[in-house]
């Protein structure tokens, strides 16, 4: 099992820390989004996260501006999922649809601290981190397809045959 | 076991029953984008399809940067019509018209029982009339126009039953600002907001709209008002697209009901840098300001402009104090305008500007610099929301605003009638 680390926050995680107003006007390879990922909140983030790295976060995460980039930053930048006691709507939405997973987690999110091993079984809707595993509030399954396809953009292309 | 509007508008539209936590897929009547249309007409190409799949059912206003205020958002409006032309689509609205969220009532877009989702987050406006209404992101703007489809949870709803009368100089602003100050920004997220009660059918259909508008800000995936008499008769005024009124039924299951007591209530502010962070007007009167915004999606009907004009009438401004008016719409406008409100307003030293979105969102039309401060009837005082990450955003009323316009810092507005 490929095994990433977490990467801890707290409650109310917003936008503009996650992806900075100043750069949502320009146009940026997903390379370069990752390169700005979580820039206000955690300079070190964007330098270190590997690919298969989970975020795991308090409630209301992603509040704020409905900007796309702040779920496209993450994913770019190769995190596995998001966990988090919450979402904020407009977030969780943009994430399915840009293919990043958002799982809804409280007992994972109160336990895991930055640095812990961590894999997530989508299938098995787990999170396990060491010898304890975590139960995720599953998705939909219309919704799970969306992430599996890589994104809206993808699942639609598909739908319509293209 | 009954239904609550969303779950019934949403069972109709998947020709299934569905309860609170399923998810959808529905057809929209509607799905509005405004500036940031050029973005979805890229993803849009990205799937590969070349023609819109429903062109009736898309609504494109340009209300945010209007008129362009550089090169890059002209040419943002440039792509915009020509798409709008080689795809044929009907319902265009061009930088003349306002503000989206006021401009798609006013089209008769916004009708009881129809399914709207806008690229915006204040969508939620036309929850007012009866629409379930809720925004989204580019990228699903951007599928819809191909496939005509979006999946949709259907929401648990929250509902607020309002008692008892405003008190003079209190405003649907007060309630909804004590309402997010006193329940947090995230309490109804996910969630649907019906108000209800004895007294929404005293309230103005512009009361409404700002109430739906700012459910947003509580985190609501849309706002409701069960349409009345006040309602289909604005309506009839101006469409003839048939609708259908949906309502909740009696013993629908709401996750909880609030109640809500106007006659205590008192003029409030929003306080730098989150909606929650409210307090009573009293609390920090006093504070200087520097400028004063009447207007936008929020509160710039005409019930908001007289508001402002009847405490500014035959006074002045305090110098040092720039107030911008920002008429939500030009129907707003022209009606404003022919009332004699507008030129009260500019008589008390009010710049006038053009309807639209103006400096609500801090890309142009008076932006703040370093250190200073406004009061405004906006919707989010997020920090750098209007410019300079270190200027202040208090949220208000237009009593309010304008009364702290005569003074030059925040005032309550019962002291100055
Ligand atoms: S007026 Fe402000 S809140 Fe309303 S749509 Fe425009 S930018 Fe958004």
């Amino acid at each position: 099992m490929s095994t990433g680390r977490v990467w801890k926050y707290g409650d109310d995680v917003n936008t503009d820390v996650i992806f900075p107003g100043r750069h949502t006007y320009a146009l940026m390879t997903p390379e370069e989004m990752a390169g700005h990922a979580m820039e206000d909140l955690d300079p070190e983030f964007a330098k270190a996260v590997k690919p298969g790295d989970v975020v795991v976060a308090g409630k209301n995460f992603g509040c704020g501006s409905s900007r796309e980039q702040a779920a496209a930053c993450l994913r770019a930048a190769g995190v596995k999922a998001v966990v988090a006691k919450s979402f904020a709507r407009i977030y969780f939405r943009n994430a399915i649809n840009l293919g990043l997973a958002v799982l809804q987690c409280e007992e994972a999110a109160d336990v895991l601290s930055s640095g812990d091993p961590v894999d997530v079984d989508f299938s098995a809707g787990t999170i396990t981190s060491g010898a304890r595993v975590f139960k995720f509030f599953p998705l939909p399954e219309s919704v799970i397809g969306i992430v599996q396809a890589g994104g809206l953009i993808e699942y639609t292309k598909k739908k319509l045959g293209l | 076991m009954g239904q609550t509007f969303s779950e019934k508008i949403l069972s109709k539209k998947a020709g299934r029953t569905v309860r609170a936590g399923e998810v959808v897929t529905v057809s929209p009547d509607y799905c509005l984008s405004h500036d940031n249309s050029a973005a979805i007409i890229g993803e849009f190409k990205k799937i590969g399809v070349s023609r819109v799949k429903n062109p009736d059912s898309v609504v494109i206003i340009l209300d945010h940067i209007v008129p362009a205020a550089d090169e890059k958002y002209a040419q943002n409006h440039k792509t915009i019509r020509e798409f709008v032309r080689e795809q044929n689509l009907p319902h265009f609205f061009d930088i003349e018209n306002g503000v989206c969220h006021q401009v798609l009532p006013e089209e008769g877009f916004a009708l009881p029982g129809k399914v709207i989702v806008g690229s915006d987050s204040h969508t939620t406006t036309y929850g007012a009339f009866g629409a379930f209404s809720a925004g989204i992101g580019r990228t699903e703007a951007a599928s819809i126009w191909a496939t005509g489809e979006i999946w949709l949870r259907v929401p648990e709803t929250l509902k607020v039953e309002f008692h008892c009368l405003f008190p003079e100089g209190v405003f649907a602003k007060d309630a909804v600002l004590k309402l997010i100050g006193d329940h947090g920004a995230d309490r109804a997220n996910y969630e649907a907001i019906e108000f209800a009660g004895p007294s929404t059918g005293e309230f103005s259909l512009s009361s409404r709209m700002t109430l739906a508008n700012m459910a947003a800000e509580m985190g609501a995936k849309n706002g409701y008002f069960i349409p009345d008499p006040l309602t289909i008769s604005w309506l009839k005024a101006r469409t003839v697209r048939e609708f259908d009124v949906v309502q909740s039924d009696p013993d629908a299951v709401y996750e909880e009901v609030l109640s809500f007591d106007l006659s205590a209530l008192e003029p409030q502010v929003a306080c730098p840098h989150t909606v929650d962070n409210v307090k009573p007007v009293t609390a920090v009167a006093g504070t200087p300001v520097q400028q004063v915004l009447i207007g936008t999606c929020t509160n710039g009907r005409l019930e908001d402009l007289e508001i402002a004009a009847q405490i500014l009438k035959g006074r002045k401004v305090r110098p040092g104090t720039r107030t911008l008016v920002l008429p939500a719409s030009r129907r707003v406008f022209l009606e404003a305008l022919r009332k004699g409100t507008i030129e009260t307003l500019s008589e008390a030293g009010c710049v006038i500007l053009n309807p639209g979105c103006g400096p609500c969102l801090g890309a142009h039309q008076g932006l703040l610099a370093a250190g200073e401060t406004v009061v405004s009837t906006s919707n989010r005082n997020f920090r750098g929301r209007m410019g300079n990450r270190d200027s202040a955003i208090y949220l208000a009323s237009p009593a309010t605003a304008a009364a702290t316009a005569l003074e030059g810092k925040i005032t309550d507005p019962r002291t100055c009638r």
